[in-house]
């Protein structure tokens, strides 16, 4: 069977772009990946697209061309970009198509979402009262596993300055103004122990990119990436998830455990051979929980490596080189594809200042979201 | 006193003299959900009851809510008089864990391990006068 390449990669820059909407950041995006593979839309024989509040992203047609092509629309919430490139690379890997589209876009209003209980299985109490708060779920689960493991306040705030750090060398980054550790420290409190510079805000922006048979990747870039395992997973019995009124007795590991595991598996190699990653970060604590989620360290080392600068761009584990949802906002149907943006600039060499050093070869893409699904991706030069 | 009656029904006993939180037990697998469910996430037996889920138990995480959510957040507050409020899972004797407001909501009284008990309180008045009431967890410490 033959391999997945990427051999184009657009995006539309997050943040806040009042003249545009989210589907026309998504066609930016698209005409980018498209543009940046040397071909044109046409060759395009499929395309899986996902927005949360964008609008149906096989809209896209009408901006791109009416070609015919199979356009199927993924929703997966924060997992939204990493579904869509499970289903391509199935599409390819089966040998139904050759080359196709992944898209993802959004336009959020400003402030926290605010999700609807019906939407999720649960009655209106629950959101009337106060509880449906994705925020909350992430002080919780932080709060708790401070407790269990021994994570200081110091690593929290650490990971925040390494976010914001990187996005100030990522032109494309929303925010792009590093941060003292007091501007941090200083910051009005959200949730506890979470404060407005440890959560990522939802924003705008496009993603895309092109894929196709590895085999005649070399036809479309000079250095292709290899998709070498694309997996989502959803939740189990006894996981601790978003929008829980109530929690198993019994703890189960999380989606993540489950879909990186498989993707490792699929992937032939582990968590040691990784060069480079992209976390989901949609706070502080997530990224401090998902390092040890997807096999990295132990539960507790992190405290130790983030004071010694582990996953900073020099460092063994370069994690969220673009600085991340912190740093990039949470587009979500955008959001997980920008993951693997970043980490095929990275393995092709052309991440500019943030480059991590002695060529990566080995990059790890992970997006986690409600109400507990997670999808990773691994990919190889 | 305005009437009061329950803003959804199921969740607690009410009127009691001592509510306490109502759950389903799976009758196959034994075990507990929050609210009732008439099928078992653990074992996906469809052979559930109903069963007092108690009104004790010991805080196993928390936060504080500090600013006032959006819709569909809905209480008799206005920006004006909103107080951050305490959120948490409090661990039952069955074993499962309960998410709920808290009274508490300083980070003076909040810890893991917190002995709780449960209250009935009002959420807001209804457009025919009633009293909407749902349940929280406040600190069993003795002060």
């Amino acid at each position: 069977m033959t391999d997945v390449a990427i051999v184009g990669l657009g995006l539309h820059p997050f943040g806040r772009s009042p003249a545009l909407s989210g589907l026309e950041q998504g066609a930016i995006a698209a005409r980018a990946a498209i543009a940046d593979a040397g071909t044109n839309f046409k060759a395009m024989e499929f395309a899986f697209g996902g927005s949360q509040d964008g609008g149906n992203a096989d809209s896209l047609v009408n901006l791109l061309g009416l070609t015919g092509l199979q356009f199927t629309n993924i929703w997966n919430g924060c997992a939204t970009g990493g579904s869509s490139l499970n289903a391509a690379y199935s599409a390819i890997k089966s040998g139904q198509y050759d080359m196709g589209l992944v898209v993802g876009f959004d336009k959020h209003a400003r402030g926290a979402f605010n999700p609807q209980p019906k939407d999720w299985g649960l009655d209106d109490w629950y959101g009337e009262t106060g509880l449906m708060l994705t925020t909350q779920y992430f002080a919780m689960k932080i709060q708790r596993y401070m407790h269990d493991y021994g994570i200081s306040r110091e690593t929290l705030v650490r990971v925040a300055e390494k976010a914001f750090r990187n996005g100030s060398i990522t032109p494309t980054a929303w925010r792009q103004t590093a941060l003292t550790t007091e501007d941090i420290e200083q910051a009005p409190m959200v949730s506890e122990p979470l404060n407005k510079y440890m959560f990522c805000s939802p924003a705008e922006g496009g993603c895309a990119l092109v894929l196709c048979r590895a085999d005649i990747a070399k036809n479309y870039a000079k250095n292709p990436v290899l998709l070498k395992s694309a997996v989502v997973r959803s939740r189990h019995y006894g996981s601790f998830e978003v929008f829980s009124p109530s929690q198993a007795p019994a703890v189960a590991p999380s989606p993540t455990v489950t879909a990186s595991r498989a993707a490792f598996e699929f992937a032939g190699i582990g968590p040691e051979d990784v060069d480079v990653a992209q976390l989901q970060d949609t706070e502080v604590g997530a990224e401090i929980m998902h390092l040890a989620e997807n096999g990295f360290c132990e539960h507790g080392e992190q405290e130790q490596w983030l004071r010694e600068g582990v996953t900073e761009i020099n460092g063994r584990l370069p994690v969220n080189t673009d600085g991340g949802c912190l740093a990039n906002g949470e587009p979500v149907g955008a959001s997980g594809l920008r993951q693997v943006y970043e980490i095929c600039h990275q393995l092709r060499g052309t991440a500019g200042t943030r480059q991590v050093p002695n060529a990566p070869k080995v990059g790890y893409t992970h997006v986690y979201g409600a109400p507990g699904i997670s999808g990773v991706n691994i990919l190889t030069t | 006193m305005l009437p009061q009656e329950p803003l959804h029904p199921g969740l607690f006993s009410w009127p009691d003299s001592a509510p306490q939180l109502l759950g389903s037990r799976c009758t196959d697998c034994g075990e507990h959900a929050f609210p009732s469910q008439p099928s078992c996430r653990a074992c996906s037996s469809e052979r559930t009851e109903i069963v007092g889920l108690g009104n004790t138990g010991t805080l196993w995480t928390w936060t504080i809510q500090s600013f006032m959510p959006k819709a569909p957040y809905h209480t008799d507050e206005t920006p004006e008089t909103f107080r951050p409020y305490g959120v948490g899972y409090i661990e039952l004797a069955c074993g499962i864990k309960v998410e709920s407001r808290l009274h508490e909501n300083s980070t003076h009284t909040l810890r893991i391990g917190l002995p709780m008990k449960l209250e009935i309180v009002p959420v807001r008045e209804d457009s025919e006068g009633k009293q909407l009431m749902t349940f929280q967890f406040s600190s069993a410490e003795a002060l």
